[in-house]
């Protein structure tokens, strides 16, 4: 593996992450339970295919890949690196919102730390995106606070859903040891681990105000596949959905 | 008329903003570079406000377009990726607009948490700060939307950001 192409690994993982995050947001357009959760999972749908656009460019600029619409939607379902988290539907609203918060603080977390980056492209970029994130983590957190206090039904649907999505959540941080050694040597990042501890002391210190309990890391089995192409069986008709315009003409202009 | 980098700031006065149709990208801080290149041609760099902000070709090419017509040079508009975009770049005229056009300015903000920036962002109808979050998303990716407990309205606040 060379340089770039683990940086391309890297940046290809963190904008199908987006991507994906960012059509399940958009899935809650017209069907959100009040009209401002509504607008906020549209507004974060849009911030998160935007993040993903903004990489899918660096990789096309950058790294000799592909036109960003393309690489977007054309690629085969193989070919993707997005994590089992993101791929999973919506489910009820207590899901989609833990699952909000612990992607949320991961994005945030990650975006924080590549400001330092030693990938000229991706410094700038990770300093704009920080502070837009703020917004979605500040979203988060509050509803988990509001919903663990609200009262016994909202708490321990919180709880459950905060245990469904553990297991899927570590998986972002998945362990790709070549790349990760390569990128961490030339200063790009800091590699999987450093993040999850610091994503770890962050969600758990929300977790602990709001009264929910962190599942024992070494309890779990984390969900790993996603870097490598290994998907769930939801991953396919979500990307049949989202590219099925594209693909009717790829060579339109729009 | 010879071009100036005078007539190019005046020319880019009449381009508003698609959303905000009271603020100018001038205002709005958009503007980071303007060159008179060879050949009496005009360099313009811009940097977007939010990163997905999906008005940025229209700006961009209303940019190019009143430009050109105002100075009938060659306008090439470039997005500036060195630069970015923080809420501090409006300027404080523009804050009075924007108030007078029913929405709340950002607050200057440095680096301090966006919750604790929220929390009391005076209502542009009565000056009230007795106001709460209702939710950081709004119309367009840079409002908030807020209550105002004082006057009883809802109003959109343009949100600070990094």
């Amino acid at each position: 593996m060379t340089r770039n192409e683990a940086i391309g690994y890297l940046l290809t993982a963190m904008a199908d992450d987006a991507l994906v995050q960012g059509h399940r947001n958009s899935e809650w357009t017209g069907l959100g339970p009040i009209m401002e959760e509504d607008i906020a999972f549209s507004s974060m749908a849009q911030d998160k295919i935007g993040h993903a656009w903004a990489l899918y460019r660096i990789l096309h600029e950058n790294l000799q890949g592909q036109e960003p619409d393309r690489f977007a939607f054309l690629r085969g379902e193989k070919e993707y690196k997005c994590c089992h988290l993101v791929e999973m539907p919506n489910g009820e609203y207590d899901f989609s919102l833990m699952r909000h918060f612990l992607f949320d603080h991961a994005e945030a977390v990650r975006w924080e730390q590549l400001q330092h980056s030693s990938f000229e492209p991706l410094a700038p970029l990770a300093r704009k995106l920080k502070g837009e994130i703020k917004y979605h983590t500040l979203h988060a957190n509050a509803w988990i606070t509001q919903l663990c206090r609200a009262a016994e039904e909202s708490h321990a649907r919180m709880q459950s859903a905060l245990n469904a999505c553990f297991p899927l959540a570590l998986g972002i941080f998945e362990p790709h040891p070549e790349a990760e050694q390569l990128l961490m040597a030339e200063k790009i990042y800091a590699g999987e681990a450093a993040l999850k501890e610091q994503w770890m002391d962050r969600v758990y210190n929300i977790l602990a105000v709001a009264g929910l309990n962190l599942p024992d890391e070494k309890a779990v089995t984390p969900v790993y596949g996603g870097r490598k192409g290994y998907h769930t069986e939801y991953l396919q008709p979500l990307l049949d959905e989202m590219g099925f315009v594209f693909r009717m003409d790829p060579e339109a202009v729009w | 008329m010879t071009i100036t980098e005078d007539r190019i700031y005046k020319a880019l006065e009449q381009v508003m903003d698609p959303e905000i149709p009271v603020l100018n990208v001038l205002d709005l801080g958009m503007i980071t570079h303007v060159e008179i290149t060879e050949g009496e041609a005009v360099l313009i760099k811009m940097i977007p406000t939010f990163s997905a902000c999906p008005a940025v070709e229209l700006i961009r090419n209303n940019i190019r377009s009143t430009v050109e017509k105002e100075l009938g040079a060659s306008v090439t508009v470039e997005i500036d990726k060195e630069a970015h975009w923080n809420s501090n770049r409006m300027a404080e005229s523009a804050k009075e607009k924007l108030k007078n056009f029913g929405i709340a300015p950002p607050q200057i903000h440095n680096g301090e948490a966006y919750s604790e920036i929220l929390m009391h962002t005076a209502c542009p109808h009565c000056n009230s700060e007795n106001t709460y979050l209702r939710s950081p998303f709004g119309s367009t990716l840079c409002r908030a939307i807020h209550y105002c407990r004082e006057c009883g309205h809802v109003f959109e606040h343009f949100k600070p950001l990094e």
